[in-house]
């Protein structure tokens, strides 16, 4: 908790050095940290090299190198346009929900967090207890129910379904707390309010520009959270129309095993691999912010 | 979750007005209770959308466990038989079972792997530190359903890497899709997922230690690994509890990755596999509506039951 004093901008600093002096770099730590790093980027490279090859070379080739032939953009060319271009559908559908969802979800979690970090008022503590309980509620357990109470209201296979329930962060409203508590002098709020802001502009034209690398950070968690959904939306959803990315290539994958059904393993495999490279260009394109986000409010203690 | 999250903030903030003495009484008294409620009204979007999504469902599945839905005969009310039921309900258990030895298992491996490349990466000793914090977090960018087709392919042994390895080495590694193994075949996807983030997430703990710490560390003659134990560690405990508690969560919930795998090994995974499995079968396979929700009732209570625990457990260790 002491630590809490820090001042963000210190802790932002990217080129500290922690130990006093230049450590040495080390061979073998870099070689034994390398395990992880291989086994994390072996199966991303295995979906690279198998995106290129065509299904019989799938099952005939070494998993880990090229096959005879180079399919690449024969599978991207497939993928896009099998069963009426399906995939672009459900790539438009995953980007609504994303958008929606997750741009309604950070805004809220914004607004909350700025709330409960520099505002008293009546009823806070349950406020925190309740929301906070909240992140422990299994995601799982309130969706089912949640789908009785949206079928009744008919709101199930359409878009309000995924996207409403994405709209509430829990850990976003938790994050947005705990950086805004660090960010935002109250001496600055308080100069706002005596030059006659009223409390919408302060926060607007004020308090809004210092939270951004928070709010980009809780952008990125809720972002990945809705694009990849999967429980949600197969609770949700029935028609493949509304589907997002993650539940159409299960389809495609799972369309193998039914009666007559085609097998389509290099476009599932072509699928995943569009599926993941947007949310990959996001974190490197965004990352020297929500890392400073992250340092600076987020998890400390 | 950690002792800030449920005491309320460690510095209070300061009444708008604290600092200003001098307007006269009225005014200031009419600011002052305006400013009593101006945190609702940025909270309140917050709140209307969480009572509809968290509050409702949650009170709709408490009301529904307590009745009993037969083609004949209709609903009716029973108390609380439903769980009762759940308590004896051997699926159920053997689900919970399951859940709890990935937990004991995964979730130290994951997490211990994580704090390792946390500490190396912050240590500034590695080479390409940059690419080691990106690269490892990726696969977080990767959805559940990806990891797990990818990871299925790759477990084949007929068809996947696993398979071409045994055959070119001459090796015979079991088959990781067969009941004997496929939940240490889940363990090692959820922790491929998740390596990354935590990592992430002790990594940023760790970038906030104020260096005045490590320089009265060096004055002292304190090493490397005295440093990591003296300092690092207890300074990031509220982020190893943070992080324990989500992947506690993540355990108990377990079910994209058991569920998708099940097109591909159909005999190792049941159903009822995990709790959330079987809540999710009875309810839109065997059309269970209430049974079902007892199931995730008991399930969310004892996954906060536990979480809590871990929470005053770890928190305690600190003072």
């Amino acid at each position: 908790m002491a630590l809490t004093t820090l001042r963000p901008a210190a802790a932002r600093s990217r080129g500290t050095l922690h130990t006093p002096g230049r450590p040495k770099r080390s061979l073998l730590l870099t070689i034994v940290t390398g395990i992880v790093l291989v086994y994390s980027l072996i199966p991303l490279i295995w979906l690279l090299i198998n995106s290129t090859k065509s299904q019989g070379d799938l099952f005939s080739t070494f998993g880990l190198w090229f096959g005879s032939e180079f399919n690449f953009f024969e599978n991207l060319a497939r993928a896009l346009s099998y069963d009426d271009g399906i995939f672009l559908r459900w790539l438009g559908n995953t980007l609504l929900y994303v958008v929606a969802g997750a741009g309604g979800a950070t805004l809220l979690a914004v607004l909350g967090g700025y709330a409960l970090a520099k505002f008293d008022f009546p009823g806070k503590k349950a406020v925190f207890a309740v929301v906070i309980g909240a992140v422990a509620v299994p995601g799982t357990a309130l969706a089912v129910p949640t789908f009785w109470m949206f079928s009744s209201m008919s709101l199930t296979d359409t878009p309000w379904a995924i996207i409403i329930p994405s709209l509430i962060s829990p850990f976003g409203l938790y994050l947005m707390w705990s950086f805004a508590k660090e960010a935002i002098p109250a001496d600055l709020m308080e100069a706002a309010r005596i030059d006659g802001a009223s409390e919408l502009r302060t926060f607007w034209q004020v308090c809004l520009p210092l939270l951004a690398p928070g709010t980009v950070t809780v952008l990125l968690f809720t972002m990945v959270a809705t694009w990849n959904n999967y429980f949600l939306p197969l609770i949700m959803l029935r028609d493949p129309d509304w589907f997002p990315l993650t539940l159409g290539l299960n389809q495609w994958n799972s369309q193998a095993a039914t009666a007559g059904g085609e097998a389509i393993f290099d476009l599932v495999l072509m699928g995943s691999l569009l599926t993941i490279i947007p949310l990959i260009i996001a974190f490197l394109f965004l990352q020297r912010y929500w890392q400073s986000g992250l340092s600076a409010g987020g998890v400390k203690e | 979750m950690t002792n800030t999250i449920t005491s309320p903030p460690a510095r209070a903030p300061r009444t708008p007005h604290s600092a200003r003495t001098t307007p006269a009484p009225r005014r200031q008294r009419s600011f002052a209770s305006r400013a009593r409620w101006t945190g609702w009204g940025f909270l309140a979007p917050f709140m209307a959308v969480f009572l509809l999504v968290f509050i409702a469902p949650i009170a709709y599945s408490i009301y529904l466990s307590l009745f009993h839905t037969q083609l004949v005969g209709g609903t009716s009310f029973v108390g609380f038989d439903n769980y009762l039921r759940a308590f004896s309900d051997p699926v159920f258990w053997g689900g919970l079972l399951r859940v709890s030895l990935f937990l004991a298992i995964q979730v130290p491996i994951m997490l211990g792997i994580s704090l390792l490349v946390a500490l190396a990466v912050d240590s500034g000793r590695l080479y390409g530190s940059d690419f080691f914090r990106i690269s490892v977090f990726l696969p977080y960018a990767v959805p559940a359903v990806v990891a797990s087709l990818m990871w299925g392919f790759m477990y084949g042994t007929r068809f996947g890497l696993v398979g071409q390895i045994n055959e070119f080495f001459g090796w015979s590694i079991p088959d990781l899709l067969g009941p004997q193994i496929i939940l240490a075949s889940i363990g090692n996807i959820v922790t491929w997922e998740f390596v990354g983030y935590n990592m992430l997430i002790f990594y940023a703990a760790l970038r906030v230690i104020p260096s005045s710490l490590y320089e009265a560390a060096a004055i002292d003659g304190a090493g490397q690994w005295r440093v990591i134990g003296s300092i690092k560690i207890p300074a990031i405990r509220g982020a190893l509890v943070v992080a324990t508690i989500f992947s506690i969560i993540g355990s108990f919930q377990l079910f994209n990755e058991p569920s998708i795998l099940q097109a591909l090994a159909p005999n190792s995974i049941t159903s009822a596999y995990t709790p959330n499995l079987y809540a999710y079968s009875l309810s839109f396979a065997g059309q269970q509506q209430n049974y079902s929700a007892t199931v995730a009732i008991v399930m969310g209570v004892i996954t906060m039951v536990i979480a809590y625990a871990v929470q005053l457990r770890g928190m305690r260790k600190e003072a």
